[in-house]
């Protein structure tokens, strides 16, 4: 059933870091999860910081990206991640590293705009970090 | 003629450049070939990246466009960003970046412009400040690690900045693309307004949030890794760079050693002859 799957491209600005044929894709959208699957109707999104899901045969990877962009159509799924990590890899040290650095942004914030996206960023990394 | 002596010393220093310049060659070969993968590695996403522009914008256009993709409809005030490595050694390569940005600014001075620069790396401010010094606006240094995004932010934020304060209507980046480890040459690229390939019919696609939204979050995001991508070429071509140039040094070197070492043989054994001479015709007189 080669014909019910995706192409998906998991790309950051340093490098190409997964190229596959996943039966179905979930990523972080900004209004939402969504799960992304051959003939999906075509999309451009901006994704938050959080979990990508990928299904294969099954199997599931999943990556930490932290933001980015996602442009969909029906034969293939492009995540442009600000910067994406292999879940294995992702150290839970680091990830409470993080969740203080975005909260030191939200008190340092100087406009409404920055202190609301690291407060978007906060949540969004403690709900990942609940995922552990 | 000079001595034996120092003959023999100048030898001495010339192969202790060559030990130099053969060291220089090896580093430089090592770290080519991570230099190389990063910049390979950097390309999908910047094409990706344009690739989703180039869509939104077929969508976007007139007067609701963002600036950043349409301009200021105006021409007259230009950044030039010109980026080289921190370190020398390396042949013509941050020249032949100089130059070329060199032409770009001296054709924009002529045209009556006004022209503003900042420079990446040592090598662009030490050779561009002597002569446009009034011009000039900032440097950034690059440091020993391999760019990364994190690196580029600044300076990306920094024209960002000036750009929405209305600061210029066009800006350019010079820097070298990384063809093979034999060739790179200068290429002169203008980031703002971004410059699309208007292909086919575009798609239709949904926007999530919206067009605008996106838009204003993917163009900056695009000037950064648009600079990320340069500084990596450029990294990658350096180190080719300096690869071939201390290749040749260590040659030119050898080269060097061989023919003081005959002249210092030729040398050597005219004395000797002359001595043994001395010697007969003083014993041949007694």
């Amino acid at each position: 059933m080669a014909t019910n799957k995706i192409a998906f491209d998991l790309v950051s600005p340093e490098k190409l870091l997964l190229s596959a044929r996943a039966d179905m894709v979930t990523v972080p959208g900004t209004e939402g999860y969504m799960g992304v699957m051959a003939g999906h109707s075509p999309l451009v999104s901006t994704l938050r910081a959080g979990m990508i899901d990928v299904a294969v045969d099954g199997k599931d990877d999943r990556y930490f990206i932290k933001g980015g962009f996602a442009e969909i159509n029906p034969e293939k799924i492009t995540v442009l991640a600000e910067e994406a990590v292999p879940m294995t890899e992702l150290d839970i040290a680091v990830l409470d590293q993080r969740i203080r650095d975005a909260q030191e942004d939200e008190i340092a914030a100087k406009t409404d705009a920055e202190r609301l996206r690291a407060a978007q960023l906060v949540d969004d990394l403690k709900l990942v970090r609940a995922a552990f | 003629m000079a001595s034996v002596k120092e003959m023999r010393t100048r030898i001495g220093s010339v192969k202790s450049t060559q030990k130099i310049t053969k060291a220089l060659q090896m580093v430089a070969a090592a770290k080519l070939r991570r230099a190389q993968q990063a910049a390979e590695a950097a390309r999908p996403y910047a094409a990706r990246m344009a690739g989703v522009i180039a869509n939104l914008a077929a969508g976007v256009s007139g007067p609701s466009a963002p600036l950043l993709l349409a301009g200021t409809g105006r021409d007259q005030r230009h950044l030039v960003i010109v980026a080289t490595s921190d370190r020398g050694l390396a042949g013509g390569f941050n020249s032949s970046i100089v130059r070329a940005a060199r032409e770009k600014i001296g054709s924009l001075l002529a045209a009556g412009k006004d022209v503003k620069i900042i420079t990446v790396g040592r090598k662009a401010r030490d050779q561009l400040k002597r002569n446009y010094s009034d011009r000039y606006i900032a440097n950034y240094e690059l440091g020993l690690k391999t760019p990364s995004l994190s690196m580029v932010k600044p300076i990306a934020q920094r024209v960002l900045d000036a750009y929405a304060a209305g600061e210029f209507d066009v800006v350019t980046l010079v820097h070298s693309t990384f063809k093979s480890v034999v060739s790179q040459s200068p290429r002169v690229l203008q980031l703002i307004p971004a410059q699309m390939e208007t292909g086919g019919p575009a798609p239709f696609y949904d926007y999530e949030p919206d067009e605008d939204t996106i838009l204003q979050a993917l163009l900056p995001q695009n000037i950064s890794v648009q600079i990320l991508s340069a500084l990596l070429e450029n990294n990658a071509g350096f180190f080719a760079s300096q690869m071939t140039a201390m290749d040749n040094a260590t040659r030119n070197a050898g080269d060097l050693i061989k023919a003081l070492t005959i002249q210092m043989n030729r040398t050597r054994q005219a004395q000797i002859t002359k001595e043994l001479i001395e010697i007969i015709s003083g014993a041949a007189a007694v």
